[in-house]
């Protein structure tokens, strides 16, 4: 299915997880945060959130800033 | 018995207690390396950082992190770069998120920052106040960026801000305190019965006497990026922005003499040689 990611578009497997997507790409649990549709979706429910097909998700993390 | 010289009283916010009333921003160093001295010789407790999209593949692979010891520094996470206040209100969720990740204590506070145009990168004060309304209803306790008027100051004090954080001038301009008699006015009235409310001067600093004249005119603490990351010499501009925050505490609270048209003599006028 296709999600979009940090703007960008992207194939993921279906029923994938949060907690999987982030492991697909390589990313820290602890120093990123993830949201889906406007809504955080907080870490203690990566696992258990199931992706959907054209979900829109923002990944962030800490940078320098004033 | 001689007169004793007061040291810096710790600055609460909420339930945070700080010690540095100096707040310095992790942004635009040159290096990870130089922003670790800089922050180190600044002598702050408490940085700023962005949130940010992840950018999954990184040049070097470090991270700011492994730069900033989150058990030294309390982290302020900002809204900087948001337009409106629902972008800064999922900024901040997402930075309260990060800093829980981290363990760091600063998971409990934001920076509301609510930009109103991109060429000043002055604040929208409704936008602010919308976000800060939000962001109290969810337990955050909020710093909140605002320009130097002291009316939407006061609104954003009445609605519930933890602080208000006055601009002394544009973000990244270096031109100082633009308008002490504002600043003046949100100090005096911004404290009037709540001596303790903590209004700190944040934005415009362009070298150390700037932030000594916002601390002597009463600031609570100063908060700045640009002025010591832009210097050519970051270090050591930090170390002069840590004496200027003391000196301008110190100044602030000697009762300094009053300014005069005319010379008053400090050597005696009797006694002077040769006079018939």
């Amino acid at each position: 299915m296709k999600i979009r990611v940090n703007g960008e578009s992207r194939s993921v497997e279906d029923g994938m997880t949060v907690a999987a997507l982030l492991a697909e790409l390589d990313l820290e649990p602890l120093r990123c945060a993830v949201e889906r549709n406007r809504q955080l979706i907080p870490r203690a429910r990566h696992s258990e959130t199931v992706l959907n097909e054209a979900d829109e998700l923002e990944i962030v993390s800490l940078v320098g800033g004033g | 018995m001689p007169e004793t010289v007061k040291t810096m009283e710790p600055l609460r916010i909420a339930d945070f207690e700080i010690a540095s009333r100096l707040f310095v921003g992790t942004g635009k160093y040159a290096t990870y390396e130089l922003m670790r001295d800089a922050l180190a010789e600044s002598g702050c407790d408490v940085v700023t950082v962005a949130v940010r999209r992840e950018r999954m593949v990184d040049a070097d692979g470090r991270n700011i992190l492994d730069f900033l010891d989150p058990d030294k520094y309390t982290l302020l996470p900002n809204t900087a770069g948001c337009f409106t206040a629902e972008e800064a209100v999922r900024t901040a969720r997402l930075g309260r998120e990060l800093l829980e990740g981290l363990g760091n204590s600063g998971a409990g506070w934001v920076k509301l920052e609510v930009l109103g145009d991109k060429t000043t990168l002055l604040p929208d004060p409704i936008g602010s106040l919308e976000a800060l309304k939000v962001l109290k209803s969810e337990g955050f306790t909020v710093l909140c960026y605002t320009s130097d008027d002291p009316i939407i100051a006061m609104r954003l004090k009445d609605a519930g801000a933890d602080s208000v954080m006055p601009a002394g001038a544009p973000i990244g301009s270096g031109q100082g305190i633009l308008n002490p008699c504002n600043i003046r006015i949100i100090l005096e009235q911004l404290k009037d019965g709540d001596e303790r409310f903590p209004v700190i001067v944040d934005a415009g600093v362009g070298t150390a006497s700037d932030v000594t004249i916002a601390m002597e005119l009463g600031a609570d603490g100063v908060l700045l990026n640009t002025g010591i990351a832009g210097a050519e010499r970051p270090v050591q501009m930090a170390a002069a922005m840590r004496h200027a925050i003391e000196a301008g505490y110190l100044a602030g609270r000697s009762g300094r003499i009053p300014r005069k048209l005319y010379a008053t003599a400090s050597s005696p006028l009797e006694g002077v040689i040769g006079i018939k």
